[in-house]
């Protein structure tokens, strides 16, 4: 799960992690409001989407004074900000941070992830701050420098002092630098973070380090020991077929194509995916129905694949394992009664109970095409939708 | 012969009492696994399916002589169940429970260090030796025994290829599903070396996805070391980067982990990549023919 930049810079602060004063605005009046109650000269205001790219899509402004605030919000609240990360549609901005001006002197990176080939968290640091991650790991690779973590000991101060020295952090610095490493490593764990990415940390004119930035990403799998977190999520910042689709257990991806599928297995939902693609279609969603489904679950299923105006046809690609091939069956034949489908409908259905699902559909007096296997239904949904 | 698991083995079911458990219990014994006994806190004492259940793992190990777990724990607790399959010195621990936060993975891993118990899973359809022992939630009756071995990342894809390979007279040696985590305890390599020292496995089918780069691991390894076949089939070439693709693990980050990037190191290694999933069974026999290996695979 992601969360806004203030959300995640009030995460960090209550961890001790050094952080800019600064305060959320809904309206103008309150950006205006948060700068007088700041009371600094210089005050940055800051587009609040799930996205990075924001300076660069004129999100981000320095106001030098109350009019300016005002001026930068009331430009900035309601815009669409179009960033590399947004898509071409891009993001309308809903709330901003208001936040003291800070003299910087440079700009670091520091972040911190799972390594999955170590299985372990790793700190990663450089002082190209203010590019992207990637792009230093392509250009310059010998200008990061990576601490993989013990999960017994955690991160210790030794190793965020040899980032903190690595990245050329002004010597009677370090020692805040190396705090700041330990509270946010700190943070990572008892919050599970899957992402904490600090860019750019900063060392300023009057000595400080801090994160001018935050991006904090969730193990959505560890939200159910995280109420606080859960109440940061913004459903302004999802897809509303996928907040839908979380609503049912089902696991829903908006992928822009006009076919959509229904599919048991997340392995089995991006191959059908993949061979619509490769047969010529172009599939409008990935859609994992899970081990479990009823005949419940595959009406929302379906509810939810033609609330997307751009489905022209469903493939529904079933291999029943423990899940039986009659019940799936009944539960389209229901779902397709109660929608009342109007747009072709491919099933394949493989396994337990296979003949008696196809009997089903079969019987139902509705328009179905019966598939034999993937490849065949895939070819048949992609020449119906043409 | 086979891999992890054959008619010998003996298992124990944590967390049997629940209705997942309970259903899967019942399928694996009618499939003939031995399956000896499970834990439930505060439940030991009585039984289920015929099957004495203990409150402790180290207590049903000590009654019954079990040599493996299949774990169906909710995934707040799972992590915990498997340190207790490791501290009971299980050969072999099953986690089949999906969505276990994978910080309590990392622990785990960290803690199986020189232990002796292997983890397969977590997020995982579990381990089958056709005929002797299904070990999970695989659907039994797909499979035929034989001498292909299959490794995947995904449960339904296993079955898609499985499946395939029946249909067309190739049985399996064994099926092991090592799940969509990206924080695993058995990895590709760890099955395929175990594939290479099987007499009875002739060929390989690994099924990976996008996220990660076990993949690649896992094809310099067998261009370095495996004496058999192996053909792959790599799930998510059209899923969009920065996006969780149902599993935890299947997700493009920082360009890192796609489909075509596995596919071409694959190739280079020497791993013929099935181009769908529909003919990942197609794609082995070719192999098959052309190395002569063909006809002992044929399940007569």
């Amino acid at each position: 799960m992601n969360i806004h930049e203030y959300q995640g810079k009030e995460v960090l602060r209550s961890y001790g992690v050094a952080v800019p004063n600064g305060k959320v605005a809904f309206s103008v009046e309150e950006a205006v409001e948060a700068a007088k109650e700041l009371g600094t000269a210089v005050n940055v205001v800051k587009a609040q989407i799930h996205a990075g790219g924001r300076g660069k899509a004129g999100g981000v402004k320095v106001a030098k004074n109350l009019d300016e605030v005002r001026t930068y919000a009331e430009e900035i609240l309601g815009k669409v900000l179009v960033t590399h990360q947004t898509g071409p549609e891009g993001k309308e901005v809903k709330r901003l941070l208001i936040e003291e001006g800070c003299d910087i002197k440079k700009e670091y990176y520091i972040g911190l992830v799972l390594d999955r080939a170590t299985s372990q968290v790793v700190l990663m640091a450089s002082e190209e701050g203010g590019t992207e991650i990637e792009e230093v790991a392509e250009a310059t690779p010998e200008k990061i420098f990576k601490e993989y973590i013990d999960p017994v000991t955690g991160l210790s101060p030794y190793q965020a002092r040899r980032v903190a020295f690595n990245i050329n952090i002004p010597k009677e610095l370090v020692g805040q630098a190396v705090k700041f490493m330990m509270s946010l490593y700190t943070a990572f764990v008892e919050k599970d973070c899957s992402i904490a990415e600090i860019n750019p940390l900063v060392v300023t004119g009057d000595g400080k380090v801090m994160a001018l930035d935050a991006k904090l990403n969730f193990d959505s799998n560890a939200l159910y020991r995280h109420k606080d977190i859960l109440e940061y999520r913004d459903l302004d910042e999802e897809d509303e077929k996928e907040i839908e689709a979380s609503k049912y257990d089902l696991s829903y991806i908006s992928l822009g194509g006009n076919i959509g599928c229904m599919v048991n297995g997340a392995g089995l939902a991006m191959a059908t995916m993949d061979i619509i693609k490769h047969y010529g279609g172009d599939p409008a969603n990935f859609l994992d129905v899970g081990g479990g489904a009823t005949a419940e679950k595959v009406t929302e299923a379906f509810k939810i694949i033609l609330s997307d105006e751009n489905v022209k046809g469903i493939f529904v690609n079933i291999f029943g394992g423990i899940m039986k091939c009659d019940v799936i069956a009944t539960g389209v034949v229901e779902a397709a009664k109660q929608v009342s489908l109007s747009v072709p409908l491919v099933v394949r259905l493989e396994g337990t109970n296979v003949d008696a699902g196809k009997e089903i559909l079969n019987q139902s007096g509705l328009d179905i095409v019966s598939a034999d296997s993937m490849a065949d239904g895939a070819q048949k949904i992609v020449s119906l939708v043409k | 012969m086979s891999v992890f698991i054959n008619k010998d083995t003996k298992v124990i079911v944590q967390g049997i009492t629940g209705a997942t458990a309970l259903f899967h219990t019942k399928q694996m014994l009618e499939y003939g696994t031995k399956i000896v006994g499970g834990v439930t806190p505060g439940k030991g004492g009585t039984e289920v399916e015929g099957v004495p259940v203990f409150n402790t793992l180290a207590e049903a190990v000590k009654e019954t002589g079990a040599n493996a777990s299949v774990i169906y724990v909710p995934a707040p607790f799972a992590a915990d169940a498997i340190l207790e399959a490791v501290d009971a010195d299980l050969d072999l621990a099953i986690c089949i429970t999906e969505h276990i936060p994978v910080l309590d993975m990392v622990k785990v891993k960290r803690y199986m260090q020189g232990k002796k118990t292997r983890l397969v899973g977590p997020n995982c359809p579990g381990v089958i030796t056709p005929d002797e022992c299904k070990i999970g939630i695989m659907p039994g009756y797909i499979h035929t025994k034989g001498h292909v071995g299959v490794v995947s990342r995904s449960g339904t894809l296993t079955y898609e290829a499985v499946h395939q390979l029946t249909q067309a007279g190739i049985g399996q040696s064994t099926a092991v599903g090592i799940g969509g985590d990206p924080v695993n305890g058995t990895d590709f390599i760890d099955v395929l070396k175990a594939f290479n020292e099987d007499p009875e496995t002739k060929a390989v089918i690994m099924i990976g996805e996008i996220g990660g780069t076990a993949e690649e691991e896992a094809a310099e390894w067998v261009k370095a070391n495996m004496t058999k076949p192996v053909v792959g089939f790599i799930g998510g070439r059209t899923a969009p980067p920065g996006k969780r693709m149902g599993h935890a693990g299947a997700i493009i980050s920082g360009g890192k982990g796609t489909a075509d990037e596995k596919i071409r190191v694959m190739n280079e290694c020497g791993i013929q990549v099935a181009e769908t999933p529909s003919v990942m069974g197609e794609t082995l026999i070719k192999v098959l023919e052309e190395k002569g290996l063909l006809e002992e695979c044929k399940t007569h």
